[in-house]
């Protein structure tokens, strides 16, 4: 008997669906290490459960090493974590976590050149990891702040400290959150409004 | 405890713009007569009013614009089914379980079919659109 597939989809609950009015979405990319707390985050913030997109990646794109001892072609999945916000009736705002390397970048068409801006998130016990996204971003041009998720027993390091170290220029905000709250999470993505809103300012007085 | 050292990095000069490319010159048919000037274009147009082809984003918004068919695909009926209000690519492709690629053909075609249709994200500028950034500080003050 032919079943059909389709009736078994589950969709967004009722109480989920954009209005008929939602014209465009805009997006901000959240990047980091893995565990650092990107999809903690996206929930912390997000109005629907946070869903998840994927994209098969052919060996070629991995890298021998993590394929190692296989000789046959594969292919891997690789996930990135989305939610989203309702901006107004017509405005809708999502956020994508997604891993810092940019071999996974490439996989979504337009994550980055799309995108509003970027909040990279980091562990100071693991500051190095954030590195190449940073140097990346600013190849790219895309605008990001620093937000600095505080785990209990991570070290703590003054502002001006971190920002020596990630040699970031003045202009470029970074904040301490806790991506487990929502206020602390909302903030992080105000920040980036906020320095999004003068660079557009300054490049309109120039 | 001293935290390890990045060298920050310069924006990368934007690639040289292609020199145009010679156009061919339609050859002239055997009975004499010259190819059209202007021939109809090999795509549909995606949702986009300028007359621009549009590239699916993760946050292009779909929207049916019709009921399912009888001769839909399942995954066409799918679609159509979650479309009844406006859904991103990005939603569709977490929902249907497919991957983006694999979910931007699908909706291609479907567009092409104009099964549905497809309400362009905003992108961000060389000059942002300060009353958008607005827009969304004023919506997440509200989160």
């Amino acid at each position: 008997m032919d079943f059909n597939a389709s009736d078994a989809i589950p969709g967004p609950r009722t109480e989920d669906h954009l209005p008929h009015t939602a014209q465009a979405a805009v997006k901000i990319v959240i990047v980091g290490g893995f565990g650092v707390g990107k999809t903690t985050m996206v929930g912390a913030v997000s109005e629907i459960r946070p869903l998840t997109t994927e994209e098969t990646m052919t060996q070629a794109g991995i890298g021998v090493d993590d394929n190692y001892g296989s000789d046959s072609k594969t292919a891997t999945t690789v996930a990135m974590d989305f939610g989203r916000i309702s901006i107004s009736d017509k405005l809708v705002l999502y956020l994508f976590g997604t891993p810092g390397q940019e071999r996974f970048w490439f996989l979504w068409n337009g994550l980055f050149e799309g995108a509003l801006g970027a909040v990279v998130l980091v562990d100071t016990r693991r500051l190095e990891v954030s590195f190449d996204v940073m140097g990346r971003l600013e190849e790219c041009g895309v605008p990001f702040v620093v937000a600095v998720n505080t785990f209990p027993d991570a070290p703590r390091y003054p502002v001006e400290e971190l920002r020596t170290a990630l040699d970031l220029i003045p202009e470029i905000p970074i904040v301490e959150c806790d991506v487990r709250r929502r206020a602390s999470s909302r903030d992080v993505l105000m920040t980036l409004m906020r320095f999004l809103h003068s660079i557009a300012l300054s490049r309109a007085l120039t | 405890m001293t935290a390890p050292r990045r060298k920050r990095r310069e924006p990368k000069p934007p690639p040289p713009p292609q020199p145009p490319q010679p156009q061919p010159q339609p050859p002239e048919q055997a009975d004499g007569e010259a190819e059209p000037k202007n021939p109809e274009r090999l795509y549909t147009v995606a949702g986009s009013e300028d007359g621009a082809r549009a590239e699916l984003d993760l946050v292009t918004l779909i929207v049916a614009r019709s009921a399912p068919q009888p001769a839909a695909s399942p995954e066409q009926g799918s679609v159509l089914r979650l479309c009844t209000n406006p859904l991103s690519v990005a939603e569709l492709s977490a929902y249907l379980n497919l991957p983006f690629s694999a979910m931007t053909v699908l909706i291609t075609e479907m567009i092409t079919a104009e099964l549905v249709q497809a309400r362009s994200p905003i992108a961000r500028q060389s000059v942002p659109d300060r009353s958008i950034l607005e827009a969304v500080m004023h919506g997440l003050q509200r989160l």
